[in-house]
Parts: structure tokens; C-alpha cells; sequence
């Protein structure tokens, strides 16, 4: 026995029991409540094909929302709860929106709620509030879901008859299979009708399959067949709501299969009278089902309706569990059932009457006389739909199949065949439903009647498509298993053409739905993003620095020592580096090394600037243009050696200009004679910056250190390191590039000669202010990719003799117009820049341009900016205000030369 | 997610590569720039196939041309490109 | 029309709803119109009702091959905001806001707008910065834009993970109060419905496979349905302009590729707004049915699939997890995809061609639906006088050969630049 809980009661279930199995052993007919009109429901199915019988299984973080009770098997203390009703499932005031059904047609919310979109929000809320199943959870999910990629020659879904048959003969001959069952337990339509094959059948073929190599998975549905025949499982370890022994409630399984074959049988369809969604009324197959894998039988006087043999099959399942079949109704015209030994009329169901909590009678129309009879279950079968679904999500097509009244696959786009039931489905006699429309229920959790559907057509929501969305029809948690056929025949009915005439909605992902925890994985906790580490990330944490993401990267903002804020600190380590020397890690900048013969005329190809004059030694500033002719990168070209060069770019554009270098290099000039490789995270790089930055160079490299841009080779202690004497700060600096296995000492032994002449870390945040203030441009701010180089005022660097990417887009004729954003620097007559800020000349104009980047002068103090300004280069000495309403700061700024700080560059030279 | 068949590592999953532009959007690094923008800024975009150019960016890194239908995904040709597939 | 209200609902519950008509009517095309509109979406349809409208036209037709909607009109995330950083594309998508505030009441046809806030999150002051910069760029054009506090954001949604150790932690937020989301089907068919009582011929299963020529002047299209003449002819088929486009043998800066999205099953409201974010590439809502309705990047490379791809569905379904972890048993119920016109800028085209008569309306990467009823009302302006609107002047399709391009993101000339 299992202790598990409903609505707060106890009960005991047996061993195998799903939800729904054990609430019908304990009498409970009555399990949710309905999406619209909230009327009592029950159970239906004995499969995923459940519309009725939800609830919210588990409890805290693993709540599982809308579970249906026939596809979660009970465990000890499993805690289920019904949705949907308030205040209590058999006394639910929501019920009363059933009163209001004439007026809650299709589409109804279409025709009303006029107003404002303010009023509309007032109904909205109460709509919101009525609508919606159950109750998301609110704490975080303690467990985990992995994923997994497989490869198999053959993965056979459904684990039937056909299916096991297929992947024994598969895994027998010698290929590697996965077969997959949805269920707990193997056999399929064996476990409701074993006289074929008993379950001694299929323990033996499961045997032989695993020992021939094979993988068997239960409880893992095939969800999405998307392209080349990549299938995607979903396989659960516990169940819904239930702790999981190793702390993975589910899989996800990427399987790329050689072939695939579907053996996913059928859906037994319901059939459309007068209250055909009340309690008490359930699909034949699933009858048997509960009546022989379960041993319940959810009924003692039993009306059977059926089109077709299948449900005589269920008659004599309920008589041999000692149930009275009181009637079968047959609506086949001859008579089908004649010689079974029941009961049978020629006759459809009208309508049933009961109570929520289960059926008192069922009247039927028989030979144009209407009868009824007193019964407490109704088991319906309406014929077969085949689950064709992942057939058609790999891009198949569909046959109709006229005896059957059923669509079956016909032409596969990828390598997937149907076999069993699937393909070929049992025929059946259909017949029009005769019962009043607005109580014949098709899509039952979306409470979509019969009158809908005619209303939809007469309202001129005539295709396939408007219809299911005019009366969202198809469009619940059972995405349509049961009630899409039922909408087709009634449309082709109204549309006076065959069904396969009428059209067919899309089936799309997943066949049934699937917890987003499963689809993100790992994912949740890092939203799949890695993280990158600096190789000097152990040295930079022991000095607790506030931390900056940049990209997957995180860099030092800044050092603060005590109480200082970021500012303060910034401020602290920018002076240092102006008054006596600073060191930085700029380990993340795009590093490239590019040599052989053709190297230069390579560079030339991807710099802008002229690179073929630099002697060997000398390095300069470049920067890089899209096709189009913006500029999108900038950075450093050093030639290191003849063929050698090292070229520098931006930490942000580092991915994208790899990839940039590797077409322009392996797609258009394949026959260059030169390699290119990708350094940025070979070198670790170290910049020392500031008056004192020389001495620091010479006692660590014993030598007196390259002039400002020009590079050596070197080695601090027995590391060999590049130098290149680069300045992004103004003043005299260093960037050391270092084997980033070796950083660790070469910074040890940097911060040393930094420390002992009183110089400080800096980090990004001291950098921005020098840089601003030196008027240097970053990638990001400035160089947003929607400026040219006249904009930026590089155009006097250009190469002369062109041949670089992006020559042709700067000959655009727009480029050259008047109106263009230009770079410009700004300083504040009153208040402080707000970055970001937008520049206006009045109060209440559009704006002209904005600020990129603002700072304080290191020393003298004064804010100022850099920034973006439509005709800029003409207007120095303007005033404007740079306002920023979001944060309610405004500055009065005048238009200035982009240079703050030492514009002659006398601070490069010692 | 389709499975391209990389010219040197055979078929991987289609999240190693990284899609580049179709062959008909290649600036030639010799054309006039009208021809240039032109290139740059149409193209065929064909309801059927096309030539692609891939990247194996999370794999080898060699690029490679694909001959691809854009409506099945069905992958008729694959050829490497670069310095090591000329002549 | 017969007008919708609700008493003409309540009227309904006592004759069984059988008074209502069809919403539009399924007529035979004629032999010639004065102005065609290729493409039975949102924009077709909202430009087809503001010719007659706004126009006084009468002879229009609006083309579909197939079921009016059925393209991204039904397929998109449905979300409404005019909150971008550039002007001309903040003053286009506010001039649509302010439409979409009235469109019911215009439309007679309750399309669901909901102004339940576009929030945008930041994830690092860096983030934070260029929040700011969009919203002063919107504010100081007169559209609303609100910075929010750590705090705000935690009280505005609360199911939001706030805490500082997650890996793309929550600084605030930048929202737009008015943007939000409405019903997508219900713009298609509120546009279809207004116009067809304007005597607008909206001309379902007819597909475009020709134009007819005189000269370089296109003076009519073939048709599944036959050939139909027209003084002037609109594009409007987003999705599918390289092919329509092509038809007339022109090739356009556009590039199709899939779009997919999900939604999970119906829950109680758990988000009240629409949730995006400026590092990451997910955006959320929640409908009114109570899905949570999910997107995220489109597949980078060229497709007209119309699939998903289980890589990408799984990238968008982590970045939401990791934002709203209560998501985390929800269960995603359907997903499915629409192949959107990624244009070499990011931003649409709406105006001439190179071709007397031939217009186009297309180029609206993933963003296209917010725009329905602003792209119709300056398309409508373009067709019925034969030159663009101040609004839509600077979308025009040679905008790219003159670098005149307006870049939101300032990625460059590829969809998926580099």
C-alpha cells in the first residue's frame, strides 16, 4: 500500500497505480475543474491524452502545475491538489461563469471590453485572474535536470507489439537500438488486451533486445523530431512533485538516429452529445485499462457507445470484472454486436445526466426513439486517431484513410517509417453528432463546444487555423490529442467536403509538454553563459577588487582600499598613474600574430591604416572598417620581426574580429602566404603606466625600455616577455605580454617596482578616466559601429592606396552629406556630464547627439566628456546641455576639442 | 538543429558551426565599389537552394562551402575552402 | 459591419448567438483595382483599411496565398513597445503606440492591447548606462521611459531572481509603462473585418506567382487565382519579400531566417509585464490565457523552414530559468516558428522600389508586429500618394547603397554581423 494525499485527505494507493487509477480505487470521480466555464470534471483517459483531470502534484519548488493525473504513478506520500476551483473543488463559485455561457460564445472577449487600453486592463485583470490552470511555484526547483546526446542506428518509439517486435529484429541484427516507452512499463496496448501476447512475451523480447546491445527507456516520451533526424527525449527519473534519488528528476536526451521508427498506435476519440465532459464519462480503452492493469473499475452499471468492434472488447473486460454492461449502444447500422451476448442497441448517445460526482443516466436516440437508461459510467469509443505527430514534425505527409476516418502517414521527408496501429488504425462507422451543440463538448479543458465551432464558421473563421484560434480549440495542455478529428469532421461537414479536404493544423513540438526545467538544464543556474577567468584572476581576488563583466569576461574595476567607493578609488589609482606610475591587467585585449611573407599585405588588407612602412621594431595605432566602411575595431599593428607581426584589438570585439581575420584570410586571399593566429588567451598582459613607468621597466628588464612605440624583446628574471611602449593613458606606458602560464611572477615582480615608487593597481574604471581625458576612443562608446573615420576624425590616417575592407562602402554618397555625427569632446560649465546624456540646445528639442563616455579631470578636477554631435567638428566652442531626464541630471557643457590632457604628447617622450 | 558534415571531421552537430553568408554576398576584395555595395547589400535569398558559407568554429575552425535547401534543410554538397583546399 | 458590444453579446445569449455575420466577406477578385496589397498579414490588411480610410480609396484588394494572419502575425511574441534608441525608429514605433492605445475602439474589434509595462533589465552599470542613454534619447522625444532601482524592479516582479550572486545579476531596469502586449489574431482580423466594411476585396487562397509588366512599370500580378491588374502595387509580405520581391526579378537587402517561440501551459499570473533584457536574449510574457510566452534569438543563419531548432529553444529557456526561476516546473506546451525578414540594418523597408508602381513593405527583422498599425498608416500614405511619409522617409530601400543606414545596434551589414 502507498499513502498519498488529495485536496488534503488521505488515501492509500497499490503498487503501479497512477493518480488516476488510484483516485477511481478510492471512489473519487470528481477531479478538476474546467478552464472556462469551470465545470465538474473527471478522468477520461488512462494516457497523455488526459484534458480533464489536472492537478498540481508536489509541493515548494517541485510543484508540478498541471499534471495530469493519468501520467503520474503514485509514490509514498505523493501530495496532489485540484486546480482551477475556489473555494473548494466540489463547491467551486467559478462555476457560475457556466451560468453566463450563452453570453461566453467564441471570441466573445473579441466583441466587448471596449474603452481605453487602461479599461481594458481593468477587465483584463479579472480575465487573467479566471484564467490560467494552476498555480506556478514561487520558490526556486531543489533539483536538477541533465542532458545527454546519443547516437543509435534505429530508435523505435512505443513499445507495443510493433514496437517491440521491430527493435528485436533490429537490435538482432546487429544494430545499435533505443527504444523508448512513455510508460512504466512495457507492452502498450498488450497491458489492456494481453490475450495476444502475454506479459511473459514481452519480458522475454525486452530481454533479448538488451542483450543483443539494445537500450531500453521507460518512462521517456520522444518529444521533437527536428532536423536530420535528431529526436529529442524526455525521460523522467522521478516522478512529478516526487524527491529524486540522485537529485536528477529528468533527462533530456538529444538522440541522432541512423532511423527511426514510430510505433506510437492510436487515440481512442470521445464522441460529441450533451455533456459528454461531465464525470462518468470516459473512453472505452481506458476503461479496460483501469479495469485490467489496475483491477478498478470505475463503474457498476456501465453503458457502453462505440463505432466500432474495439469497444466489445471492453464489454467483456467490465463483465469479467463482474460489472453489468446495462447497455451497448452500436452506432454502426447493422448490427455490428448482434451475436456478443450484450445488450445492444443501433443507437448514438443524446446526452447524460449526473451529479459531479459521477453519471445517473445516459439517453440515446434508437431507431429515431429517444431511450434512457440508469447508469453510473459511460465508456465511449469514437474511433482511433493515430499518433502521427513526430511523422509530421519531421515534415511528412498524410493519407486519409477513409474506413477508418483517420489521417495515417503517407510520404517521410526524413528517415522515420509508422508501423502498428499507427499505420493502420481499426475502421469505424462514423456518424454525424445528433445532440444539442452547446453542451457537445470537443476541446473539453478549453470548454470549446460544438456551437463554437459552428459559430466560428459562421462568422467567417472559416480555415482550419482561424477556427482553432477563434475558439481556441486545440490550443489546451492535450494540444488537441482528443478533440482536433471531432473540429475537422464538423468543419468539413459545414464546408460540404471531405475531411482531408477541410485541412489540418500543424503538429508541432512537443508532443506532450515539457518542464522547463528539463529544457534549460545546467542552464538555469548560469543562463548557459560561461564564465572567463583572467589567468591572474587568484592574484587580482586577493586584493578583493570590485568586479567588472565585460563580455564572458570579468576584469578589476577597481581596488578600493577602506571605506573608498568606486569613484574614490578610481580617482586614487587614475592620479597615481599621472603623478607616479600604475599597473594594469589587460590581459583580455584581442591579440593576434600574423607572419610570414605576405603578412604586411595581409594587414593592409584588414587595417585601415597604412601598415607595409613600419619598421622592424615599431609598432602604431590602426583601427579596422566593416564592409560597409564604418569603423568597428581599433587597436595596435607591431612588427615585431621581417614576417612577424602582433596585432592588438578590442577585449569586447576580440570573438568577432577572429572571426573576421579568419574569412578574410582562409576565404578571400587563400593564397596569401601567411598564418594568423589567434594569441589573446596565450599572452597574459600586463600595462604600467605613468611618469615613473620607465624605471619600472628598466630595473625589471635591466635595460632602458623601447621608445614610445617601438617594441623589444625581453625577459624578467629567465620569462620571456614583449614589451611594446603603448599609451592608452596619456602617459609614458608599458604593455608587457607574458606566456600566461609565466604572469603570475612577471606581475609579482612588476607590482613590486610599481609599490616601491609609490604607484598603485588600476583598474577599468581609472582607465576610462585616463582615456577620456587623453581622449582616446573605446570600442562600444565612440567606435559604435555607426561612424566613419571622418566622424572620428581618424580619416588623416587612412591608407592613401586604399585596398583595405571597407574603402568601397566610404565612397557611399550619404557619408559625405552634412547631418553627420561627429566626435567631440565636452566640458561642463555647470553640473556634472551624466554619461549617456543627450545633447540639446533647448529644453524640449530633439536631440543632437549624446555623450559616449564621461570623466573628471585626474588632476585639476572638472567634468568632462566625450561624445557624439550631428555636425561636431564645426561647433567647438558651442554651449549646449546635456540632459538626462531618466535620471533627472542635466549639465550646461561647451563643445570642445576631444583632447584634454597633453594633446602635443610630450608625456610619451622621458 | 540539422548535422553538417564537416570536409575534415566528418558529420557533427550543426551548433559547432557558425553560419558566415551565402557565397553570392562575397565582396571580392578587388570590386568597385558599386559592385562592392551592391554585393554587400542584395541578395538571392532563394525559397530553395543556395550556397552558404560555414564555419567549423567549434570544431577544427576550417570553413567550408554548404549547397543547402532552405525550406527542407536538406544538405546536397559540402566542400572545404581556404589555402589547404586549393589547387 | 454589424457593430460588436456587449450588448449585442448579451442579445446573443438569448437567440443562441445566431445574428452574427461574417466578419468579411470571401469575394471573387476583380479584374483590375486601383491599388493591390500583396500579403494578407497585420500590415496588409492595416494597410488596406487606412487606403479606404484615410484615403477615401475604394477599389483595394488585399492578396493572401493563404489564410489571412497566418504568416508572423500569428506566429510573433506580441509585444508592444516603441522604446528604441534611435529616433527614427522611436518616433515610427511611437507613432504606432499611440495608435495601438485607440485600436479597438477604432477597429470596433477588441484587440487586447495591454500596457502592462515593457521592462527592460540590466545586468551591469555598463548595461545600466545604455538604458539610460535609450530612455533620455525616448524622453527627450516626448515618449516615456522610466529608469527603475534594484528595489523597483523586485517589487515591479517579484518572481524576478534578485540576488547578486546569479551570473547575469539584476541592476534595474529600464521600462517603457505603455509598451505591452495584445492579442496577435485579433489585429489580423479587427484590420480585416474594418476594412472589408470599407469595401476593401481581402481575397484569401490567391497566391502571387508573377507581376505583369509594361515596360519597367509593373501594371498587375498573376495569380493561383488569375491575373488582376492595379494602378499600384504594395508588397507587404514580410517573411517572404526575397521571394515576392524576386518575382518582379528585384533583389533586396533581406534575408530570411527562423524565428521560433514557445508558451508553456496556463498558470495562475505569476509576470505582469513583458520581461527582455539587454544582455541576454530571451524575452517573456504572460498571456491572458496564463502561458508563459517565451522567445529568444532567431536561428543566424538563412531559412524559410518554418521548424524550430531544440538548441536555440533550449538557450532562451535557460536564460529564462535563470531570470525567473519559479519558471522551472512550468511545462512548454507548443512551440513553433515564423521565418522573419532580417534586414542588412536591422530596420525595416517601407517605400519605393526601382520599379514605377512596385512598393515594398518588408525588412521587419523580429520586430514587426508592434509596428502593425503605424506600418499600414505610412504605407497606406506611400501607396495612395506615391511618396513616403516624414515617418517613413528614412526606411527607404536605398538607404543601404547610400549609407544611410539606421543600425540600432550598430552590428553592420549582416543579419548576424560579426
Amino acid at each position: 500500500m502507498i499513502n498519498f494525499t488529495f485536496d488534503g485527505k488521505a488515501y492509500e494507493a497499490q503498487e503501479g497505480d497512477t493518480l488516476a487509477a488510484a483516485l477511481l480505487r478510492n471512489g473519487i470521480g470528481l477531479v478538476g475543474r474546467s478552464f472556462k466555464y469551470h465545470r465538474p470534471r473527471g478522468i477520461m483517459t488512462a494516457g497523455v491524452e488526459e484534458p480533464n483531470a489536472l492537478v498540481t502534484v508536489g509541493e515548494g519548488g517541485r510543484a508540478e502545475p498541471n499534471t495530469r493525473a493519468t501520467d503520474v504513478f503514485v509514490y509514498e506520500g505523493l501530495v496532489a491538489k485540484s486546480q482551477n476551483r475556489w473555494p473548494s473543488l466540489s463547491f467551486d463559485m467559478g462555476a457560475v461563469l457556466g451560468l453566463a455561457a450563452p453570453i461566453f460564445s467564441a471570441g466573445f472577449y473579441y466583441k466587448t471590453f471596449f474603452g481605453s487600453a487602461k479599461r481594458w486592463m481593468f477587465y483584463e485583470y479579472f480575465i487573467r485572474k479566471a484564467a490560467g490552470l494552476g498555480d506556478a511555484p514561487t520558490e526556486t526547483d531543489p533539483d536538477r535536470f541533465s542532458q545527454r546526446a546519443a547516437f543509435c542506428d534505429v530508435l523505435v518509439v512505443g513499445a507495443g507489439p510493433a514496437g517491440l517486435s521491430a527493435a528485436l529484429e533490429a537490435a538482432e541484427a546487429g544494430k545499435r537500438v533505443i527504444l523508448v516507452e512513455q510508460d512504466s512499463i512495457l507492452g502498450a496496448s498488450l497491458i489492456r488486451d494481453p490475450q495476444e501476447q502475454d506479459e511473459a512475451w514481452i519480458d522475454a523480447t525486452a530481454e533479448k533486445i538488451c542483450a543483443a546491445g539494445g537500450r531500453i527507456l521507460t518512462r521517456t516520451t520522444a518529444s521533437g523530431y527536428w532536423e536530420h533526424d535528431l529526436v529529442t527525449l524526455t525521460q523522467r527519473i522521478a516522478e512529478p512533485g516526487q524527491v529524486p534519488p540522485n537529485g536528477v528528476a529528468q533527462r533530456l536526451w538529444h538522440v541522432r538516429a541512423g532511423e527511426v521508427i514510430l510505433a506510437t498506435g492510436s487515440i481512442e476519440r470521445p464522441m460529441a452529445f450533451a455533456n459528454n465532459d461531465a464525470p462518468g464519462v470516459m473512453l472505452s480503452q481506458a476503461v479496460r485499462t483501469y479495469a485490467r492493469r489496475f483491477g478498478v473499475v470505475p463503474g457498476k452499471r456501465i453503458a457502453i457507445a462505440t463505432n466500432n468492434d474495439d469497444a466489445y472488447k471492453t464489454a467483456e473486460a467490465l463483465r469479467d470484472a463482474g460489472a453489468e454492461i446495462v447497455v451497448i449502444l452500436d452506432a454502426r447500422p447493422t448490427s455490428a454486436g448482434a451475436d456478443s451476448g450484450f445488450h445492444v442497441h443501433n443507437g448514438v448517445p443524446l446526452s447524460v445526466t449526473g451529479a459531479k460526482h459521477g453519471l445517473k443516466s445516459v439517453s440515446a436516440l434508437v431507431n429515431g426513439e429517444t431511450k434512457s437508461w440508469n447508469v453510473d459510467l459511460l465508456a465511449v469509443s469514437g474511433g482511433f486517431t493515430p499518433v502521427v505527430h513526430l511523422h509530421m514534425q519531421a515534415g511528412g505527409t498524410l493519407d486519409w484513410n477513409e474506413e477508418a476516418q483517420a489521417f495515417v502517414p503517407a510520404i517521410s521527408r526524413q528517415k522515420v517509417k509508422t508501423i502498428g496501429g499507427a499505420a493502420n488504425p481499426e475502421p469505424i462507422f462514423t456518424v454525424a453528432p445528433v445532440s444539442n451543440p452547446k453542451k457537445s463538448f470537443v476541446d473539453f479543458q478549453n470548454d470549446v463546444t460544438l456551437a463554437d465551432v459552428d459559430l466560428a464558421w459562421a462568422e467567417g473563421y472559416r480555415s482550419v487555423e482561424h477556427l482553432k484560434r477563434y475558439t481556441t480549440l486545440g490550443m489546451a495542455t492535450d494540444q488537441g490529442k482528443l478533440s482536433n478529428m471531432a473540429a475537422l469532421g464538423r468543419l468539413s461537414e459545414k464546408q460540404g467536403v471531405a475531411v482531408p479536404e477541410a485541412g489540418l493544423t500543424t503538429f508541432r513540438p512537443p508532443y506532450t509538454p515539457v518542464t522547463m526545467g528539463l529544457l534549460a538544464g545546467a542552464g538555469a543556474r548560469d543562463a548557459g553563459a560561461p564564465t572567463r577567468r583572467l589567468a591572474l584572476f587568484d592574484i587580482h581576488q586577493a586584493e578583493s577588487p570590485i568586479w567588472q563583466p565585460l563580455g564572458y569576461w570579468f576584469r578589476p574595476r577597481a581596488y578600493p582600499k577602506g571605506r573608498e567607493t568606486l569613484a574614490q578609488a578610481a580617482l586614487r589609482e587614475a592620479q597615481a598613474v599621472r603623478t607616479t606610475v600604475g599597473m594594469t591587467d589587460v590581459s583580455t585585449l584581442a591579440k593576434f600574430e600574423v607572419s610570414g611573407p605576405d603578412a604586411a599585405a595581409f594587414l593592409e588588407i584588414i587595417c585601415a591604416t597604412t601598415v607595409n612602412k613600419l619598421a622592424v621594431g615599431r609598432g602604431r595605432y590602426t583601427f579596422m572598417l566593416r564592409e560597409d566602411g564604418f569603423v568597428f575595431d581599433d587597436g595596435t599593428v607591431w612588427r615585431l620581426a621581417e614576417h612577424r607581426y602582433l596585432l592588438t584589438s578590442s577585449t569586447g570585439g576580440a570573438d568577432r574580429m577572429a572571426t573576421h581575420l579568419s574569412y578574410v584570410r582562409n576565404y578571400l586571399c587563400p593564397h596569401l602566404r601567411v598564418s594568423v593566429v589567434n594569441v589573446q588567451e596565450h599572452y597574459a598582459g600586463i600595462a604600467v603606466a605613468g611618469p615613473k613607468a620607465s624605471a619600472v621597466l628598466q630595473a625589471m628588464i635591466g635595460e632602458y625600455p623601447p621608445r614610445h612605440m617601438s617594441t623589444v624583446p625581453a625577459a624578467i628574471g629567465v620569462t620571456p616577455v614583449i614589451v611594446l611602449a603603448a599609451s592608452y593613458s596619456g602617459e609614458r606606458a608599458f604593455e608587457l605580454y607574458v606566456e600566461a602560464s609565466h604572469a603570475a611572477t612577471v606581475w609579482a615582480a612588476c607590482e613590486a617596482e610599481v609599490m616601491a615608487r609609490n604607484g598603485s593597481l588600476y583598474g577599468l574604471e581609472a582607465m576610462e578616466f585616463l582615456r577620456i581625458e587623453k581622449g582616446h576612443l573605446v570600442v562600444g562608446g565612440e567606435i559604435d559601429g555607426r561612424l566613419t573615420p571622418h566622424d572620428l576624425a581618424l580619416d588623416k590616417m587612412l591608407n592613401k592606396a586604399g585596398g583595405y575592407i571597407g574603402a568601397s562602402g566610404l565612397s557611399r554618397s550619404a557619408l559625405s552629406e552634412p547631418g553627420r555625427k561627429q566626435l567631440v569632446g565636452l566640458e561642463a560649465l555647470e553640473g556634472t556630464i551624466p554619461e549617456g546624456s543627450m545633447l540639446i540646445r533647448l529644453e524640449g528639442e530633439a536631440p543632437q547627439g549624446h555623450v559616449t563616455a564621461a570623466a573628471f579631470r585626474i588632476i585639476e578636477g572638472g567634468s568632462i566628456a566625450l561624445g557624439q554631435l550631428v555636425d561636431g567638428f564645426a561647433r567647438h566652442g558651442e554651449e549646449l546641455i546635456a540632459t538626462s531626464p531618466t535620471r533627472n541630471q542635466r549639465a550646461r557643457v561647451r563643445v570642445v576639442h576631444p583632447h584634454f590632457y597633453d594633446e602635443a604628447g610630450e608625456r610619451y617622450r622621458d | 538543429m540539422m548535422q553538417i558534415s564537416c570536409p575534415h571531421c566528418g558529420p557533427r552537430a550543426q551548433n559547432e558551426f557558425v553560419y558566415e553568408r551565402t557565397i553570392d554576398s562575397v565582396v571580392a576584395l578587388d570590386a568597385a565599389p558599386e559592385e562592392a555595395m551592391k554585393t554587400l547589400f542584395t541578395r538571392n535569398n532563394p525559397r530553395g537552394v543556395d550556397e552558404e558559407i560555414w564555419r567549423h568554429t567549434y570544431g577544427c575552425r576550417a570553413w567550408m562551402v554548404i549547397t543547402r535547401h532552405r525550406v527542407t534543410n536538406e544538405i546536397s554538397a559540402v566542400r572545404a575552402v581556404g589555402p589547404e583546399a586549393l589547387p | 459591419m454589424s457593430r460588436y458590444s456587449a450588448l449585442s453579446l448579451l442579445r446573443g445569449a438569448f437567440n443562441g448567438q445566431k445574428h452574427w455575420q461574417p466578419a468579411w466577406r470571401d469575394p471573387e477578385p476583380k479584374a483590375h483595382y486601383d491599388i493591390i496589397v500583396i500579403g494578407g498579414g497585420g500590415h496588409g490588411l492595416a494597410t488596406a483599411y487606412y487606403l479606404a480610410k484615410v484615403h477615401g480609396l475604394k477599389n483595394i484588394a488585399v492578396l493572401e496565398k493563404g489564410w489571412i494572419g497566418g504568416g508572423n502575425t500569428g506566429r510573433n511574441t506580441t509585444i508592444v513597445r516603441s522604446n528604441y534608441r534611435q529616433a527614427e525608429l522611436h518616433n515610427l514605433f511611437e507613432f504606432g503606440l499611440k495608435m495601438w492605445e485607440h485600436l479597438s475602439d477604432e477597429l470596433n474589434y477588441n484587440v487586447m492591447f495591454s500596457p502592462r509595462g515593457s521592462l527592460t533589465l540590466g545586468h551591469s552599470d555598463a548595461d545600466m548606462t545604455m538604458l539610460a542613454q535609450r530612455g533620455d534619447a525616448m524622453r527627450c522625444d516626448g515618449i516615456d521611459a522610466e529608469l527603475m532601482t534594484q528595489d523597483q524592479v523586485a517589487k515591479f516582479e517579484p518572481l524576478l531572481d534578485m540576488s547578486r550572486s546569479a551570473r547575469f545579476p539584476i541592476e534595474g531596469a529600464l521600462i517603457q509603462r505603455r509598451g505591452g502586449t495584445a492579442r496577435h489574431d485579433a489585429v489580423a482580423w479587427g484590420y480585416a473585418r474594418a476594412a472589408d466594411s470599407l469595401g476593401v476585396d481581402i481575397i484569401q487562397k490567391c497566391e502571387v506567382t508573377g507581376f505583369v509588366r509594361d515596360g519597367d512599370a509593373v501594371v498587375g500580378v498573376e495569380t493561383t487565382r488569375g491575373r488582376i491588374g492595379a494602378g499600384r502595387i504594395g508588397i507587404c509580405v514580410a517573411g517572404n519579400s526575397g521571394h515576392v520581391a524576386g518575382l518582379a526579378g528585384l533583389k533586396l537587402p533581406i534575408e530570411s531566417q527562423t524565428l521560433q517561440a514557445m508558451v508553456t501551459e496556463g498558470v495562475k499570473p505569476m509576470l505582469r509585464s513583458v520581461i527582455q533584457t539587454q544582455s541576454l536574449h530571451c524575452y517573456i510574457s504572460q498571456s491572458d490565457k496564463g502561458g508563459i510566452v517565451f522567445g529568444g534569438d532567431p536561428d543566424n543563419w538563412p531559412s524559410y523552414a518554418q521548424r524550430g531548432n531544440p538548441i536555440i529553444m533550449e538557450q532562451a529557456v535557460a536564460q529564462g530559468l535563470a531570470l525567473v526561476p519559479a519558471l522551472s516546473r512550468l511545462r512548454m506546451v507548443r512551440t513553433w516558428s515564423g521565418v522573419t525578414d532580417m534586414s542588412f540594418d536591422g530596420s525595416p523597408i517601407i517605400g519605393e522600389t526601382p520599379l514605377p508602381n512596385l512598393y515594398l513593405n518588408g525588412g521587419w527583422c523580429y520586430g514587426g508586429f508592434k509596428a502593425t498599425p503605424a506600418s499600414g498608416w505610412t504605407y497606406a500614405h506611400t501607396l495612395a500618394t506615391g511618396k513616403p511619409h516624414a515617418l517613413n522617409a528614412p526606411f527607404s530601400l536605398d538607404r543601404f547603397e547610400r549609407g544611410a543606414t539606421i543600425d540600432e545596434n550598430g552590428s553592420g551589414p549582416m543579419p548576424n554581423s560579426r
